[in-house]
């Protein structure tokens, strides 16, 4: 490479009659239409307090039911589901949370002849984030957590913080800890 | 990486950041920082199809006015009309075509059109101060605006921030994604600023201060700044036709 990058900076407290205005908060990842398990998703951000982030705003970007991405870099994108865009982003309320329609993705090839377990690829940006922090959402429970090669990197007792949870009332649930005893694991990407 | 029809796709990864072009989360003297920088370290994570991928937003549909903030309401806002001008590279050179670019900013006076900012300084009732707009083939864009004024926030003592406008830039991959601000030359402001200063490398952050210019600057109407953007790119493009 021979350019210098462009330095990020904070996304500050004042983006959302911009950035999650209207037309551009998609909450909706996958229409009804889309093939697949239905997922409806709340994710919350905390600090290191534990107090809630009112002024996050977190994007996301997944495969459909195929573990197809809508994207010419993927040689299979001319048969991914029209109905599954991909991307979603809203920015967090009050409380921290935000929710996402969505279905859960199917498996994504990975390095040497790998399957990555079904995820979410997942960026949080905020006041205080000088740049974005990225993660990613498994399904708690899912077969092929075990030999997830992304998940494998993690060490085993930070693995838990990636885990989506279903809940009693059908929901699942993605808490992002920014730091503290349960801190989310971020990725270097 | 073998996909289940037979075929093979080459995974290209992305270049890394060079050292110092980048802040780190945690700057101290950005007081936000302190209990939202992850303290246990990022895990290294080799690009797959999930990272090189990401939305692509050429079709999205743009009003007339989305990139000239001074036509979005019935009036004229006031200030200092500019015209915001440049090209989306990545850091091999290379266009970065049909990308979407988000803007929005302070007014003249300082203040945005935001519920929660308590600066005592005037809305101006004909300027929101958010844009949008596509890259052509060439990676270039442009946007007509107000310089926007500084404003205080409460980081530090007699706090304020210098002229900025926001940016947020897709690119091509989910990991291209970048929030930025571009500032203006010679801000008496800069050396007071952290998020100026969180970034560690002093030729990185000049590029985010754009540069006056005279080529797109409209005779009697208002002056032209340009401001290049590079995002990361691929390590290499893989010859088609070689496995
Ligand atoms: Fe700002």
């Amino acid at each position: 490479m021979n350019i210098s990058l462009t330095p990020s900076q904070t996304v500050g407290p004042f983006f959302n009659f911009c950035l999650t205005a209207g037309k551009n908060c998609v909450s909706t990842i996958a229409g009804p239409e889309a093939k697949g398990e239905r997922v409806h998703l709340t994710c919350r951000v905390f600090d290191g307090d534990g107090l809630p982030l009112d002024d996050a705003m977190i994007e996301i970007w997944q495969a459909d039911a195929a573990g197809k991405y809508k994207h010419p870099d993927d040689p299979r994108a001319g048969t991914a589901d029209p109905a599954c865009s991909g991307f979603g982003r809203m920015g967090t309320r009050r409380d921290g949370s935000c929710e996402f329609e969505t279905i859960k993705p199917g498996r994504v090839p990975g390095p040497h002849n790998s399957l990555q377990a079904p995820h979410l690829n997942l960026a949080v940006f905020g006041r205080g984030l000088l740049k974005q922090l990225y993660t990613r959402v498994y399904f708690f429970g899912d077969a092929g957590n075990q030999e997830d090669p992304v998940l494998n990197l993690v060490p085993k007792n930070r693995r838990e913080t990636l885990m989506a949870l279903l809940s009693s009332d059908g929901r699942w649930r993605f808490d992002i800890h920014l730091q503290g005893e349960t801190e989310t694991v971020f990725f270097d990407v | 990486m073998q996909l289940k029809n037979g075929s093979k796709a080459v995974i290209t990864p992305y270049h890394r950041p060079q050292p110092g072009s980048q802040p780190d989360s945690l700057y101290e003297p950005y007081k936000s920082t302190i209990r939202r920088a992850p303290s246990q370290p990022l895990v290294f994570l080799p690009h797959t199809l999930s990272e090189i991928t990401g939305p692509l937003y050429a079709g999205s549909e743009l009003a007339e006015t989305d990139n000239d903030l001074t036509r979005q309401h019935p009036g004229e806002p006031l200030g200092e009309r500019i015209i915001v001008s440049g090209r989306v590279l990545d850091d091999n050179g290379r266009p970065v075509p049909h990308t979407l670019i988000e803007i929005w900013q302070a007014n003249a006076a300082g203040r945005y059109a935001h519920a929660g900012d308590q600066h005592p300084a005037p809305l101006d009732p004909n300027f929101t101060g958010a844009g949008r707009t596509l890259t052509d083939e060439n990676g270039a864009y442009q946007f007509v605006t107000i310089k926007p004024g500084a404003y205080p926030w409460l980081n530090h003592y007699n706090a304020w921030r210098p002229a900025h406008i926001h940016l947020s830039i897709f690119g091509r991959a989910f990991i291209t994604r970048l929030v930025t601000q571009m500032y203006f030359p010679g801000d008496p402001l800069f050396a007071l600023d952290p998020i100026f200063q969180s970034i560690p490398d002093e030729k990185a952050r000049q590029r985010l201060v754009s540069r006056f210019d005279l080529e797109t600057t409209r005779p009697q109407w208002g002056l032209g700044y340009k401001f290049d953007i590079v995002l990361r790119g691929p390590q290499a493009t893989p010859f088609e036709g070689i496995a």
